[in-house]
C-alpha cells in the first residue's frame, strides 16, 4: 500500500447485491469493502460474472444496494428520491463496454453532449457559447465537432463513439469516472489512444477513476490500485505492483498466467 | 427515417396492401363528395330490388317516342311461375302428344311455342277434373293476353268522370332512355329497407374504418402506456399491471365485449361507444409485448446513461424506450384496426352493434341481411358486397403488418 494518499472519495463496507429469493437467490456482489481514494486510478478486475459489472451498478446508484453501506466523500451516500439521485450522478459517470449500445441511435450527437452542458447549469448559455464548449471537448478527444454535428451515433466508428463518451465526461468533469470496460469493444490502436486520454483527464481535473476489466496486464499499465475480484469477493487488493508482481491469492496466479505474452509460449493447460 | 420508409414501400406486400386499404379509404373520401344522397335514405318501397337501372314508367309513356320496325322479343316465360310451367309440361306430355324426350329437352321459351301449337282445350282429357281443365283453360287465356301484341290505351277521365281514350301506345314505339328525366341506377340493388346499397355500403366502410381506428387507438393507447410504465417501472406496480392484464387474457375478450354492450341501452349505442367497448377490451397483447420488450430495454446502456445524465422517468420512457418500440407499436395498432373492425361486425351480427336507425356499418348490414333472409332468396347483393369488402379490408390490413414485420425484423426477410 502506498502510504501518501489522496483524500476519502468512494469507501464500500459490506457491500452486497442479492438477486433473486429463496431456491434461485444469486449473491453477485459478496460483502465487499473498499477504500477509493481521490485523484487514483482503480482497477476491479475479474473474469465474467464475477460481479465487476453489478458492482459497478451498484457504485452509480444504478441498482439498490442489498446490504451494507456506501460512503461517499466521507458521508454515508444518499440517494433515495430523484433529485438526490441527479445530484450524485453530478459527481459520478461511466463509460460503458459497447459504445454501440451506449447511444440512443434516434438521438443526434449534438443532443448527447447539451445534455451535458445542462447538467453542468449551462441551460442557459447562448448556443454560440454551448458550441464552443463542445467544440473544445470534441478536440480534446482529436475529434472535430463541425464534422460530427447533426450526425448520428451509428455514423461513427466504435473508436469514435467511445471518444465522444470521453468528450462527454470532459463536459462533465465528475470526481469519479466509472470505466467499465470502456476497450474491449475496440481495436489495439485506439484502445491506447482512449486509454491515455482516460490518463489525460484524470491529470486535467484529478479524477478517481475506477477501471472494470478482465485484462489483468492492462490494470497492471494503469491502476495505482487493483482489486481482484472473483466470486463476488475481492481476493486480493493492494497497488498494482503488490498484487500482480508478487501475487498472493491463487486466482489472481491463474488471471496473470493467463494472459498470452507475445515472447513465452502460452501454457493452455491452466486455462 | 427515410432510409425506413423507403424500405417500407420496397416491400411489395406492403404496398399491395397500402394500395387496396388506400383504394377503400379513398373511396370513402371522394364518393360522398359525389353522391350526396342521404346514404341512408329508404327509397326503395319493398325490399331488395335488384340491381340495375329503374326508369320512371310516367315518364317513359310521356317522353318523345320512336318507331321502331323490329320484333319485340316475347317475355312471357319470364311472367310464368314456376307452377305454371310445371303444369304446362305435364299436359303437354300427357295430351298434347308431345315426346317426354322432346319435354325434357324444350327451355321455357320452346315450352311457350309447343303449347301455343299443341294446346287444345277440346281434346279429351281423361283423369282431370273439369276445374283443373278450367284451370288449363285459364292459363291458356293468360299466355294469349301475354303474347297479344294490341296497342296499349291510355284513358284519362273527363269531366264527366268518364274515361276517355286520350292515347295508344303501339308496340313498335321506343323511347330513348336519354330522355327519360327520372331514373336511378342501383349498381348494387336496394336492401331490405329500400335503401341504396351501394352509398350505404361506402358510408358503412368509412363508419367501420372509424371504429376500427378509434378501437386501435384506445387499445394500443391503453397497452403502451400500461406495458411501458409497468415494464420501466417494475416492481409492486408491474406485478398489478401483470395481474390486470392477465386477468383480462383469461376471460374471452369477446365475451366481455357482449356483455359490456348488452348493458349498454340501445338507444345509447353510437359507433364511437362500440369503438371505445372494444378498445378497452383488446389491450392486453399491446401492453403484454410492449412491457416485455421495455424489460429488456430498460437495462440497456443507453437507458442508463440518460439516467446518469438525469433525465427524468418521463423523458426516459418518451425518448429512450418509445422509439425503440415505435415499429412493434405500429404494427400492433394496425392488427389492432384489423380486429377492431371484424369485432364491430361480430357485434353487429349479434345485434349488439350500434343503434340501426342512424347509423350503417358493415357488421348492421350484414346482420340486417341475414334477418331478411338475403341469402335465401338470392338477394346476393345485399351481403355479398359487403363480405367483399370486410375481407379486403382485412386482407389489406394484415397485408401491410406482414410488409412492416419483414422490414422490422430482417430476419423474417425472405
Amino acid at each position: 500500500m502506498s502510504e501518501k494518499r489522496g483524500k476519502e472519495c468512494l469507501r464500500g463496507k459490506g457491500v452486497t447485491k442479492i438477486f433473486g429469493v429463496g431456491d434461485k437467490k444469486t449473491v453477485a456482489v459478496d460483502h465487499v469493502d473498499f477504500d477509493f481514494r481521490e485523484g487514483e486510478i482503480i482497477s476491479i478486475v475479474g473474469e465474467s460474472g464475477s460481479g465487476k459489472t453489478t458492482l459497478s451498478k451498484m457504485l452509480l446508484g444504478l441498482i439498490s444496494v442489498t446490504e451494507g453501506e456506501v460512503y461517499f466523500q466521507g458521508q454515508p451516500r444518499d440517494i433515495k428520491g430523484g433529485r438526490k439521485k441527479k445530484e450524485y450522478w453530478k459527481n459520478i459517470q461511466a463509460i460503458f463496454q459497447d459504445p454501440f449500445s451506449s447511444y440512443n441511435m434516434f438521438n443526434k450527437i449534438d443532443s448527447v453532449l447539451l445534455d451535458c452542458i445542462n447538467m453542468r447549469g449551462g441551460k442557459h448559455l447562448p448556443y454560440k457559447e454551448k458550441f464552443d464548449m463542445m467544440s473544445e471537448a470534441c478536440s480534446f478527444v482529436n475529434l472535430e465537432f463541425k464534422e460530427l454535428t447533426n450526425k448520428y451515433p451509428f455514423e461513427l466508428s466504435g473508436g469514435q463513439m467511445q471518444r465522444l463518451m470521453i468528450a462527454r465526461i470532459f463536459l462533465l468533469k465528475p470526481k469519479i469516472l466509472l470505466a467499465d470496460e470502456p476497450t474491449s469493444m475496440i481495436d489495439a490502436c485506439s484502445r491506447s489512444t482512449i486509454l491515455d486520454m482516460l490518463l489525460k483527464l484524470r491529470d486535467e481535473i484529478n479524477m478517481t477513476v475506477i477501471f472494470i476489466t478482465h485484462d489483468i496486464g492492462l490494470a497492471y499499465y494503469i491502476s495505482d490500485e487493483v482489486y481482484i475480484m472473483e466470486h463476488g469477493k475481492f481476493v486480493e487488493y493492494g497497488t498494482a505492483e503488490d498484487c500482480i508482481i508478487h501475487p498472493q491469492a491463487a486466482y489472481t496466479k491463474r488471471l496473470i498466467s493467463d494472459v498470452p505474452k507475445i515472447y513465452e509460449e502460452w501454457d493452455l493447460s491452466t486455462v | 427515417m427515410k432510409n425506413t420508409l423507403r424500405n417500407i414501400f420496397h416491400s411489395p406486400r406492403f404496398v399491395v396492401g397500402f394500395v387496396i386499404f388506400m383504394a377503400i379509404l379513398l373511396t370513402t373520401i371522394i364518393y360522398p363528395l359525389v353522391v350526396t344522397a342521404n346514404p341512408l335514405a329508404m327509397i326503395g318501397q319493398g325490399n331488395f330490388f335488384k340491381p340495375g337501372t329503374y326508369v320512371s314508367v310516367k315518364d317513359t309513356v310521356t317522353s318523345k317516342t320512336y318507331t321502331l320496325n323490329i320484333e319485340a322479343v316475347s317475355n312471357i316465360a319470364d311472367q310464368l311461375t314456376d307452377a305454371n310451367k310445371e303444369d304446362m309440361r305435364t299436359w303437354l306430355v300427357k295430351y298434347g302428344g308431345v315426346s317426354q324426350e322432346d319435354m325434357d329437352a324444350a327451355d321455357d321459351d320452346e315450352l311457350v311455342e309447343l303449347w301455343l301449337e299443341n294446346y287444345d282445350s277440346s281434346v279429351t282429357q281423361s283423369g282431370l277434373t273439369s276445374s283443373a281443365k278450367k284451370a288449363y283453360v285459364r292459363l291458356n287465356d293468360t299466355i294469349l293476353s301475354l303474347m297479344d301484341d294490341s296497342d296499349v290505351i291510355i284513358a284519362s277521365e273527363n269531366e264527366d268522370g268518364e274515361l276517355e281514350e286520350s292515347d295508344s301506345i303501339s308496340t313498335k314505339e321506343y323511347v330513348n332512355v336519354s330522355d327519360v328525366t327520372n331514373k336511378k341506377t342501383f349498381l348494387l340493388g336496394t336492401d331490405n329497407f329500400g335503401r341504396d346499397v351501394l352509398t350505404e355500403m361506402v358510408n358503412a366502410t368509412a363508419t367501420s374504418l372509424r371504429i376500427g381506428l378509434i378501437a386501435g387507438l384506445v387499445a394500443t393507447l391503453i397497452g403502451l402506456s400500461l406495458g411501458l410504465l409497468s415494464g420501466y417501472v417494475g416492481g409492486t406496480f408491474d406485478n398489478i399491471i401483470v395481474f390486470i392484464t392477465n386477468l383480462f387474457t383469461v376471460i374471452p375478450s369477446f365475451v366481455l365485449l357482449i356483455l359490456i354492450t348488452y348493458s349498454v341501452n340501445q338507444s345509447a349505442r353510437g359507433a364511437t361507444l362500440i369503438a371505445v367497448v372494444i378498445g378497452l377490451t383488446s389491450w392486453t397483447w399491446t401492453c403484454r409485448s410492449v412491457r416485455s420488450q421495455v424489460i429488456s430495454l430498460r437495462n440497456r446502456d443507453h437507458v442508463n446513461l440518460s439516467k446518469l445524465s438525469g433525465h427524468s422517468m418521463f423523458r426516459i420512457v418518451v425518448t429512450d424506450i418509445l422509439p425503440y418500440v415505435a415499429s412493434y407499436v405500429v404494427m400492433a395498432l394496425i392488427l389492432q384496426i384489423s380486429s377492431g373492425i371484424l369485432s364491430e361486425a361480430q357485434l353487429s351480427m349479434l345485434g349488439l352493434g350500434p343503434s340501426t336507425s342512424t347509423t350503417a356499418t358493415l357488421g348492421l348490414m350484414m346482420n340486417w341481411a341475414t334477418a331478411y333472409s338475403a341469402h335465401l332468396n338470392g338477394s346476393w347483393w345485399a351481403y355479398f358486397p359487403v363480405v367483399l369488402t370486410i375481407t379486403l379490408i382485412s386482407f389489406s390490413l394484415n397485408l401491410m403488418n406482414t410488409g412492416l414485420d419483414q422490414v422490422f425484423n430482417p430476419q423474417l426477410r425472405d
